[in-house]
């Protein structure tokens, strides 16, 4: 007997860990993802009566793989008629015909619980298959993937249960009927739909960095889901620099969790904030990933995105912040990435190297063009231009569209300061810096 | 392997050049003979076309829209990512139109009786 406590945590970490192999491999049995599901849960829940009973196996993954698959013959048997007027999923060419019927004969079964194959890149390729809507990958990846039961996912993104639990079925649905192959792309597919799962992974994270409405500005759950995503994706795609440049960019971003806001929940500029208490391990390796990727060909968005944000992270002090290099930095990301949010956000650096002047001239033609009309950064980094010329009546108007746009709570109450702050006497207090 | 709708949507003009009309035959050629096609329809343009709503007929397109379907073929694919492969190639991508893929519920084909 093991003791419950014990248990419960050996299967709260299967699940954590082990939900994407688990369910992944079962899939390849069903060829249906809600049976694959029923069979997944069931097993982790046959886990926490078989573990208390035997002990936790030397392979959780291998055990719940193993139970799952068994479940989904059961059923397959029971169901084998009724079953064949449903569309399945599409299996690879090396796979697709003989698989299913191995597993009617057992043999899968027989397999050492080490044996279990490895399809998480397949599950993970399909949940983010351009076919689908951005949301339903989303959604989709966090419950196939991540194994977030459909209540959390729902409450993520701010609509009822019932909707998200729709908005699921129809994904699944359209998954079936239009049969969206359970399989990695091909090396000529490969890139753009690396790029599709890599901005999947990277909206999560910023969906729980940033909440995009509400008090709570930091959903950790899903900021450590999409890590945790990001370090699986490395680990079975170890060649690819734009998974690196991703993870490093993940890592830097988060390193500031804890400096983020202050005690009373109020925003901090970086200027502000304590470096000492930032994740020097989680910087140490972003620092280490980026090395290589920096050096080798034309780096992508993700490595561009994180070098900037490690430039930044790695100054000493603020006013050490190498600027010219975080410039040079965004020149580059602009012309692999011609993004008017890019152009914004390379403004702060030409601010610092050529002065709030210039910078403004650039924001108002990016303001003229409209590409931004609605984002509610635009007016933010405006107003502080202009309070930085000092031209403190048109700074007040940008603060207030800044505040009309802007829906996060500590984000809200960062701009109300600053706007009452302009009649202070502190107005100039950082000057052209 | 599946069938997939192929819904070819262009600028609504009769007028397609000698050229755009030699891509479209070259393009339904490779398909005949790679065993991808199932079925192939060229439309009128749709100022042709009667829509029906309710008990209300009119004249025009059922959406009324710069682009139209002018056609639409049935194809057969192993999967989605080999569909797309094939409707991507479809000419119209280059003329300013595009095309929408829809997996086939069924159907069958009766010749015109004469």
């Amino acid at each position: 007997m093991t003791g419950p406590a014990e248990v419960q945590a050996a299967v709260a970490d299967a699940h954590r860990r082990g939900w994407a192999l688990v369910l992944a491999a079962t899939v390849r049995v069903t060829r249906d993802l809600d049976l694959a599901e029923e069979c997944v849960q069931e097993a982790y829940a046959a886990a926490l009566v078989a573990w208390t009973r035997d002990g936790v196996p030397r392979n959780p993954t291998g055990w719940l793989t193993l139970t799952a698959r068994r479940r989904a013959i059961d059923a397959l048997r029971r169901e084998r008629v009724l079953r064949t007027k449903l569309p399945l999923l599409v299996l690879p060419e090396e796979t697709a015909d003989g698989f299913v019927e191995d597993a009617m004969r057992d043999t899968l079964v027989e397999q050492a619980e080490d044996a279990v194959p490895d399809d998480r890149l397949r599950l993970i390729f399909m949940c983010c298959h351009p076919a689908l809507a951005r949301e339903a990958q989303m959604a989709l990846t966090l419950r196939l993937v991540c194994g977030v039961p459909t209540g959390d996912i729902a409450r993520a993104f701010l609509v009822s249960e019932t909707t998200m639990a729709a908005r699921l079925t129809r994904a699944k649905k359209k998954i079936s009927t239009a049969r969206i192959p359970y399989r990695v792309p091909r090396a000529a597919e490969l890139p753009a739909r690396l790029d599709a799962v890599l901005g999947v992974i990277y909206l999560l994270f910023t969906l729980g960095h940033t909440a995009p409405a509400g008090p709570p500005l930091l959903r950790a759950d899903l900021v450590d889901r999409a890590v945790h995503l990001t370090r699986v994706l490395r680990e079975l795609m170890p060649d690819e620099p734009e998974v690196r440049g991703l993870l490093a960019l993940l890592l830097v971003t988060d390193a500031r969790r804890a400096t983020r806001v202050d005690e009373d929940g109020r925003l901090l500029r970086l200027e502000e904030q304590d470096r000492s208490r930032w994740d020097r391990a989680a910087l140490a390796e972003a620092r280490d990933l980026l090395v290589d990727c920096l050096r080798g060909g034309r780096p992508g968005r993700y490595v561009l995105q994180a070098a900037i944000a490690s430039a930044y992270a790695e100054a000493p002090t603020f006013a050490q912040t190498d600027w010219q290099g975080i410039l040079s930095l965004y020149d580059q990301l602009l012309s692999v990435w011609p993004s008017p949010v890019v152009a914004l956000n390379r403004t702060v650096a030409v601010a610092r190297v050529y002065g709030p002047a210039r910078a403004l001239a650039e924001v108002e033609q990016l303001e003229s063009n409209g590409r931004l009309a609605g984002y509610h950064y635009l007016p933010a980094v405006k107003a502080d231009l202009l309070r930085r010329l000092g031209r403190t009546d048109q700074a007040a108007l940008a603060y207030r569209q800044a505040l009309e746009l802007t829906r996060n709570d500590a984000e809200r109450r960062f701009l109300a300061d600053r706007l009452a702050g302009l009649t202070g006497p502190a107005a100039h207090d950082d000057g052209t810096g | 392997m599946a069938q997939y709708a192929v819904l070819i949507y262009a600028n609504d003009s009769a007028d397609a050049t000698t050229e755009e009309l030699a891509a479209h035959q070259r393009y339904a050629d490779e398909m005949v003979n790679s065993g991808a096609m199932v079925a192939a329809f060229g439309l009128e343009p749709a100022g042709t076309a009667t829509s029906m709503r309710g008990d209300v007929v009119t004249d025009g397109p059922f959406v009324d829209t710069k682009e139209v379907v002018a056609g639409f073929y049935v194809i057969e694919a192993r999967d989605l990512d080999a569909a797309l492969e094939i409707a991507g190639r479809n000419p119209a991508l280059r003329q300013g139109g595009g095309v929408e893929v829809r997996p086939v519920r069924g159907g069958f084909v009766t010749p015109p009786t004469r």
